[in-house]
C-alpha cells in the first residue's frame, strides 16, 4: 500500500483511502450570478487543487497505468502498436484548430487534408469513395448498415431485413446491425474456423441485406473462399461488408475492394497507429464502391475543377452519423502516419506484424489449434482458465492477450503482438506465457500479486454499483 | 539504423533478427506466411511515397497552413475556452495516451480512477445518479438518450420531440440512430428563443417517449421554462432529456431540480481547443435506468487485499458480451478526451468553473449591446439572458455581412437572411472590440 499513500490518495482513516479529488468539502462555491436566482443553481461542489497538487495527482495516476510505451501489449484484435509522437504535434498545430462551421473557402487546408486522406484510404482499401465522419469502428459499422439500407431502399429491395454475421465476429457487428433495425443471423463457423459455405448458402436468401465479415477473421485466418463468398452474397442480392479491425494483416498484399467487398470501415486507431487513449477517441472511416458513393454521409469533400476543395451533399446521402465531421484530430494523426510510412512502410508493417505473430506462436507452449494465421493467433489455455492466465501474466510485467474470445477456441488467448516488438521482446513475452503455463492452479487463481491493485472483485462492483464518489462509503 | 532496411520506421527488426525469426518459423520469406489466394493478391502499389518524419511534418503542415487565420466568433454546439497548458502535458503522458480500454484493471487503475472522477464530476454537475465515461459527441448522446427512453418507458410509444432550434445535423444523427427502433422524431415550436410551452403542450401526448430541450439553446438563450417543461413531460410519463454542457451547468439550473431524466451534451468545451467538431458526449441519467445505460461505466470495488480499486462494471450491457441485445453498439469511446476535460475541470475547481460560466453570461450581453449601437443591427434578437452567444438582426443580408467580415479576418455564423449568430468566450473576447468595428465598417 505504500505507493498509494502519496499524491493520488490521501489516507482518510486507518483503513480508508479516497481519491484526492473526492476531498471536496472545502471547495463548495456558492453561485452568485448576473442571472436571476430562479435561473441558476445554488452551489457547486467540485474538487479544486492548486496546480502543483493537480500535476502530482495525475502523474501518480499515470504511473498506475500500463500503455504501449510501458511494454508489450499483445491484446488480440486491438492492434496496440507504437504511436509515433510527431503525429501528436501536427494534430496540435494551431492551423488544425478550426470550427466546423467555417466557410469552405477559409478552411481549404482542412478540406485538402480530408480529401487526401479519403484518397489514401481509398487506395489502401481498394475502395472508390471514403467518408471520414464515423468517430469509431462501431460507428463505421453502423454507417455501413445505413448505407446498405439506403442502397436496398433505392433498389426497391427494402424488404431485406437480415444481416448475416459469423459467430467469430466482433460483438460490435451484431450490435451495429441491430441498431440499424436489422435481424441478426449468426453463422456457425466451419471446423477450420472459417466461413462454412454450406451454412452461408442456407442462410442467404431474398431477405439478406448484407454479410459482415472480418478478414483475416478473429482467429487470424484468411477467408480463402472470399471470392466464392462474395459471389454467393451478391447472387443473393446482398452486400458484403468488411470489418477493418484486422487490416493490419494485409497492407499492400490484399485489398477488401479487390476481394469483392462493397463497404468497409477502417480502424485508424488500430491500423494507422493513432493512440487508443485509454478507450478512445478513434475514427472509423468507411469506404464504398462506386454504386454506394451517392449515399455517403454529408458533408463529403471533393476537389473542384479549379483545384480547390468543397463540401457537398452526395445525391442520396444518408445524412449524418456524427454531429459534425467526426474525430478530426485523430484523422490528422492518421494522415500523417500514412504519409510517413508510404507504400514501403505500410507493407513492411504488415510483414513484421505477421512475422511477429508467427514467431511468438512458435515460442509459446500453449497449443494454437488453427492456422495458418496472420497478424494474430488464438492459443488455448487448455485446462487453465484463460482469465486467470491473463492475471498471472500481469505478474510477469507484460500485458496479457484478449481472453475467452473467440469462443471457437477453448479458453482462448487471442494474441496480437503487432510489428513494433523486437525478437527479444517476443522472447520475453513467450517466457511469460510459458512460465504461466507451468504455474499451478492456486498460483494463477491468486494472481496478480505484483500489480498496483491485486485481483479486483468484479461481482461486488456489479452487485453494488458505486459509480461516483457519492456512492463511496 | 543500419540493417533495418527501408520498411516501417516503427518495426524495430534488424535484418539479422528477421532472418533468425524466419528460421524459427521455418520459412525463407515472410511472404510465405500470407495465406492469400493469388487471384485476390494485390500486386500493385498505393502510390504513396515514404517520407522522413520531418518531410511528413512538412507535408501535413503545408496543407493545414492553407486554412485562413480567422478570429472565430462561432459556436452553435462547438465552443472554445482557454485550455490550461497543464491539461496537454498531463494527458500526453504515455501511460495514459497509449493505453487501451481497461480490460485488465489491475494495471490500469490510473485511467480508471481518472474516469471515475470524471463520472463523479458529471454527477455533481447534473445532480443525476449516473454518468457514463463518454459517448462520441452531443448528437450521438442525444440519439442514445432517445433509444434509452424507448426502452425504459413502461408504456408503448414512438415519438421523440425536439425543439426547432436544434441543428439539422444533430436531428439527422438522431433520426439515423432511432429509425431502427421505429422512433419518429418531430420538431416543436419555440417562442423568442425559448421553448413555447403551449406549443409543446399541443404536441405532446402519451405516445411521446422523450422530450428534448436545451439550456442554453443552440442559439444561446438561457431557457426560462425548464420547470414547466419538466412538469409537462412528467404528466405524460415521458423522459425529459436536457442538452447542456459542464461549463453552462456550473451556473444554470441543476438538471435534477427541473425534472431532467437524462442529460446529454458536449463536455469537450473543457479540455479541447476547437477541433472541427470533435466532441465528448455527455451521458448522465437517473439511477433507475442504470442497467439500460449505453457505453462504459467505471465502478469502485475492492481488490484481494481489500483496498479500494476501480474497474469497468455492468459490462453485460455492452456489445462484447450482449452482442445484438446490447444497450448500444459503442465500443471505442472518447476516454482520453474525458481525461482532458476532467483535468481542465479540476484545474478550474468549482470557483473557476462558476466564474467562467458567469463571464459567459456577461460577455455576450456586452458584445450584443455594442453591436446594437450600430445602425442597421439589432442585438440580441431575443429578449433573454444569453450564454456565450446570441442572434443579431441585420438590415442588410446577413450572408453578405458574414462574407465581408471574413475578408476582415472574422468568422461569424449567418443563420438566416438577416440573422447573424455571434459567440464570444474567454478565447476570443480580446478581439470583440475589433469585431464591433468591423461590423460597423462592413455595414456602412
Amino acid at each position: 500500500m505504500e505507493h498509494y499513500d502519496q499524491a493520488a490518495y490521501r489516507q482518510v482513516d486507518d483503513d480508508q483511502y479516497e481519491p484526492l479529488l473526492a476531498e471536496k468539502d472545502e471547495t463548495t462555491t456558492e453561485v452568485e450570478s448576473p442571472l436571476p436566482d430562479e435561473l441558476t443553481r445554488d452551489e457547486l461542489e467540485l474538487p479544486s487543487l492548486a496546480e502543483p497538487e493537480l500535476a502530482r495527482h495525475y502523474v501518480r495516476l499515470s504511473q498506475q497505468n500500463y500503455g504501449v510505451d510501458s511494454g508489450p501489449y499483445p491484446l488480440g484484435s486491438c492492434t496496440m502498436k507504437y504511436n509515433p509522437r510527431f503525429t501528436e504535434d501536427v494534430a496540435a498545430l494551431n492551423a488544425a484548430s478550426v470550427h466546423p462551421d467555417r466557410s469552405a473557402e477559409s478552411v481549404q487546408g482542412t478540406l485538402e487534408l480530408q480529401h487526401d486522406l479519403q484518397d489514401y484510404l481509398g487506395r489502401i482499401g481498394g475502395m472508390d469513395a471514403v467518408t471520414l465522419q464515423p468517430p469509431a469502428g462501431a460507428a463505421g459499422e453502423f454507417a455501413g448498415i445505413l448505407l446498405a439500407d439506403a442502397y436496398h431502399e433505392a433498389n426497391d429491395e427494402g424488404h431485406r431485413d437480415e444481416v448475416l454475421i459469423p459467430d467469430s465476429a466482433h460483438g460490435t457487428n451484431f450490435a451495429s446491425a441491430a441498431l440499424g433495425g436489422y435481424d441478426v443471423v449468426e453463422l456457425p463457423s466451419g471446423d477450420d474456423g472459417r466461413v462454412d459455405l454450406d451454412a452461408l448458402d442456407a442462410a442467404l436468401g431474398e431477405n439478406t441485406a448484407a454479410l459482415m465479415l472480418t478478414n483475416p477473421n478473429t482467429l487470424g485466418l484468411f477467408e480463402r473462399d472470399i471470392e466464392r463468398i462474395a459471389d454467393m452474397v451478391h447472387d443473393a442480392g446482398g452486400l458484403l461488408y468488411y470489418d477493418g479491425a484486422n487490416l493490419n494483416a494485409l497492407l499492400g498484399r490484399a485489398r477488401p475492394g479487390d476481394m469483392g467487398f462493397d463497404i468497409m470501415h477502417f480502424n485508424v486507431h488500430k491500423t494507422f497507429a493513432t493512440p487508443h487513449g485509454g478507450g478512445g477517441p478513434g475514427a472509423g472511416p468507411v469506404g464504398v464502391t462506386e454504386a454506394l458513393a451517392e449515399f455517403l454521409p454529408e458533408p463529403h469533400v471533393r476537389q473542384t475543377e479549379t483545384e480547390k476543395y468543397e463540401r457537398y451533399t452526395p445525391e442520396h446521402s444518408v445524412g449524418k452519423v456524427h454531429g459534425f465531421s467526426g474525430n478530426w484530430l485523430v484523422l490528422v494523426k492518421a494522415f500523417a502516419y500514412i504519409d510517413r510510412l508510404g507504400d514501403d512502410g505500410l507493407s513492411d508493417a504488415s510483414a513484421k506484424a505477421v512475422l511477429n505473430a508467427n514467431y511468438l506462436a512458435e515460442q509459446v507452449d500453449y497449443n494454437v489449434p488453427l492456422g495458418p494465421f496472420h497478424h494474430e493467433f488464438v492459443a488455448s489455455a487448455g485446462d487453465q482458465d484463460a482469465a486467470d492466465v491473463a492475471k498471472r501474466m500481469l505478474d510477469y510485467g507484460v500485458h496479457p492477450p484478449t481472453t475467452k474470445w473467440p469462443e471457437l477456441v477453448d479458453e482462448a488467448l487471442m494474441t496480437e503482438p503487432t510489428e513494433v516488438e523486437t525478437k527479444d521482446n517476443l522472447d520475453d513475452l513467450a517466457d511469460a506465457f510459458n512460465a504461466v503455463a507451468a504455474d499451478d492452479t492456486e498460483t494463477i487463481e491468486n494472481a496478480p500479486n505484483r500489480t498496483t491493485a491485486r485481483r479486483i472483485d468484479q461481482t461486488s462492483a456489479a452487485r453494488n454499483p458505486r459509480l461516483s464518489w457519492y456512492d463511496l462509503d | 539504423m543500419s540493417g533495418r532496411g527501408s520498411g516501417s520506421p516503427y518495426a524495430p527488426h534488424t535484418d539479422a533478427e528477421t532472418e533468425a525469426m524466419l528460421d524459427a518459423v521455418g520459412v525463407d520469406d515472410v511472404e510465405a506466411l500470407f495465406d492469400i489466394p493469388d487471384s485476390v493478391h494485390f500486386d500493385d502499389k498505393f502510390g504513396i511515397d515514404a517520407k522522413s518524419e520531418q518531410e511528413a511534418v512538412v507535408e501535413t503542415k503545408k496543407r493545414l497552413r492553407r486554412n485562413d487565420d480567422l478570429t472565430e466568433f462561432l459556436g452553435r454546439g462547438h465552443y472554445e475556452h482557454y485550455v490550461p497548458s497543464l491539461v496537454d502535458h498531463l494527458a500526453q503522458r504515455s501511460e495514459f495516451l497509449t493505453s487501451y480500454t481497461q480490460y485488465q484493471p489491475e494495471v490500469t487503475q490510473g485511467f480508471l480512477q481518472a474516469l471515475f472522477e470524471y463520472q463523479s464530476m458529471l454527477v455533481e454537475i447534473t445532480g443525476l445518479g449516473v454518468a457514463n465515461c463518454s459517448m462520441y459527441d452531443e448528437a450521438t448522446a442525444l440519439a442514445e438518450a432517445a433509444l434509452l427512453a424507448k426502452r425504459v418507458r413502461a408504456a408503448d410509444g414512438d415519438r421523440v420531440l425536439v425543439p426547432d432550434y436544434v441543428r439539422d445535423g444533430h436531428v439527422s444523427v438522431l433520426e439515423n440512430y432511432t429509425n431502427g427502433a421505429e422512433v419518429v422524431v418531430e420538431r416543436y415550436g419555440t417562442d423568442a428563443g425559448n421553448v413555447d410551452v403551449d406549443a409543446l403542450a399541443d404536441a405532446i401526448d402519451d405516445d411521446v417517449v422523450m422530450v428534448y430541450a436545451e439550456n442554453p439553446t443552440t442559439t444561446g438563450a438561457v431557457e426560462e421554462h425548464l420547470n414547466e417543461i419538466g412538469d409537462l413531460v412528467d404528466d405524460h410519463d415521458a423522459l425529459f432529456c436536457l442538452g447542456s454542457d459542464p461549463v453552462a451547468l456550473s451556473l444554470l439550473q441543476r438538471p435534477v431540480d427541473v425534472g431532467a431524466d437524462v442529460v446529454v451534451g458536449d463536455a469537450s468545451v473543457l479540455g479541447l481547443p476547437t477541433s472541427y467538431g470533435m466532441g465528448l458526449g455527455v451521458f448522465a441519467c437517473r439511477e433507475d435506468f442504470l442497467r439500460q445505460v449505453p457505453g462504459r461505466l467505471v465502478g469502485a470495488s475492492e481488490d484481494a487485499d481489500d483496498n479500494r480499486a476501480y474497474t469497468l462494471t455492468l459490462q453485460t450491457r455492452e456489445q462484447h458480451i450482449r452482442k445484438e441485445r446490447a444497450t448500444s453498439n459503442i465500443c471505442t469511446n472518447q476516454a482520453w478526451v474525458a481525461l482532458r476535460a476532467a483535468i481542465h475541470a479540476a484545474s478550474l475547481g468549482s470557483e473557476g468553473l462558476v466564474n467562467l460560466a458567469e463571464r459567459m453570461v456577461e460577455l455576450p450581453r456586452d458584445l450584443a449591446a455594442d453591436l446594437d449601437d450600430i445602425t442597421g443591427v439589432r442585438a440580441p434578437v431575443h429578449d433573454r439572458h444569453h450564454f456565450r452567444e446570441f442572434l443579431a438582426h441585420t438590415d442588410q443580408p446577413a450572408p453578405a455581412i458574414a462574407s465581408d467580415l471574413e475578408a476582415e479576418g472574422f468568422a461569424v455564423h449567418a443563420v438566416g437572411d438577416h440573422r447573424l449568430q455571434v459567440c464570444v468566450t474567454d478565447a476570443n473576447e480580446h478581439a470583440a472590440d475589433r469585431l464591433v468595428a468591423a461590423v460597423e465598417e462592413v455595414t456602412h
